[in-house]
């Protein structure tokens, strides 16, 4: 049996399950990174880092537009009967807000750097100068992007730690398909 | 002024001066130290993107002999200390005094001294020599124009690149380029 790369009514075709993956991958490790790079002692390390946070905002913002954009030109596999009410209500909100705050995060990195007093420049990967967001360059709103790019980096990964926690209750207490079906991909026998 | 700049243009080449020039001549050789007061030490560093960022050196000293009777023996030392850049914005100082840049702690001095002189025009010069910074030595050539010769004060005008990456001071690139464009204006006073 082939796997498909398209979902199918029931499954997850292979590109749902590589962007869902890449993308949380992404989005964790840019949390740790962005963590760690503003607490570092070395000023060029410190400096390295936050390019390579920058770059890699970047493309978590192209890959969540990719994955939005096949999302909606994709039938998304109902959740498993067995799955109660109240969680049938909560799910989509949680993914909604999920989905918003991987595009809101890299935004308002995008923002920070746009306003940011020291004019450095973005060049995702050393590939290309990414233009600026025409926003007002000044101290005050640098540290206004600074704190609401702080403030949706953790609320975004406690949205993160829901996600994982409901997935491994699926998983170890329900014994349900709703973890092991964001690994499997479906096939064209389905 | 201008009979003066002839006559440094004359001292250089060596040529038999004209009466006017002579004092000129007379005027330009010697010792001068580099007097802060009148003098700066600019740079600039281009952007990816374009516009660059710009900043200066506070503090530093130097000496210009200028030989009597053959230019080419004429000597420039110049010790800039990097603890006193400033670029107008505390956290890119804070960040180029740092260890990703200048390493000011442990290597508080950054040295030129010229290894030869040669005349380019009448009133410039190409001044070669080695510049040290961060235990790195390196050739390095300035061009130096003279913007003035006045009693016991000679002012040149002082340009050139230098590439940062040979001096361990890469961060950045190619965000910010390689390339260090120097503008300087070194006033010296005689003794």
């Amino acid at each position: 049996m082939q796997t498909s790369i398209t979902n199918t009514p029931t499954r997850y075709g292979w590109a749902t399950i590589l962007l869902h993956w890449l993308i949380g991958i992404i989005f964790i490790g840019q949390f740790a990174l962005g963590f760690v790079m503003v607490r570092l002692t070395s000023q060029r390390t410190a400096f390295e880092l936050i390019q390579l946070h920058k770059s890699l905002g970047f493309l978590l913002l192209g890959l969540i537009i990719l994955r939005i954009a096949w999302r909606l030109g994709n039938a998304t596999p109902p959740l498993p009967a067995s799955v109660g009410a109240l969680e049938r209500r909560t799910a989509p909100l949680a993914h909604l807000a999920l989905y918003a705050f991987q595009i809101a995060l890299p935004l308002s990195g995008w923002a920070l750097v746009s306003v940011s007093t020291l004019e450095i420049p973005t060049m995702p990967f050393n590939l290309f100068v990414m233009p600026n967001l025409p926003l007002a360059e000044s101290d005050a709103a640098e540290s206004f992007w600074a704190a609401a790019h702080w403030y949706l980096a953790y609320v975004g990964i406690a949205l993160v730690a829901l996600h994982i926690a409901a997935a491994l209750r699926h998983h170890f207490l329900l014994h349900d398909s709703v973890l092991t079906r964001m690994i499997t991909p479906s096939s064209e026998g389905e | 002024m201008h009979a003066r700049i002839l006559g440094f243009a004359a001292f250089v080449a060596c040529l038999a001066v004209p009466a006017a020039a002579a004092v000129a001549l007379s005027d330009a050789a010697g010792s001068y130290t580099v007097s802060p007061a009148g003098s700066s030490i600019r740079f600039t560093i281009g952007k990816a993107g374009g516009g660059g960022f710009d900043g200066a050196f506070a503090r530093f000293k130097g000496t210009i002999r200028i030989d009597n009777g053959d230019v080419g023996r004429s000597k420039v030392d110049l010790t800039i200390y990097p603890e006193s850049v400033g670029t107008g914005q505390s956290r890119i100082d804070a960040f180029l005094r740092s260890d990703a840049v200048f390493d000011a702690a442990n290597s508080p001095e950054i040295q030129f001294r010229s290894t030869s002189v040669t005349r380019t025009g009448d009133t410039s010069a190409l001044v070669t020599g080695r510049l040290t910074a961060r235990g790195k030595t390196f050739a390095e050539k300035f061009t130096a124009e003279l913007d003035g010769l006045k009693g016991g004060t000679i002012k040149f005008h002082v340009t050139g690149n230098v590439l940062r990456s040979r001096y361990g001071m890469d961060v950045g690139t190619p965000l910010y380029s390689n390339v260090v464009n120097f503008d300087m204006t070194l006033m010296g006073k005689r003794g």
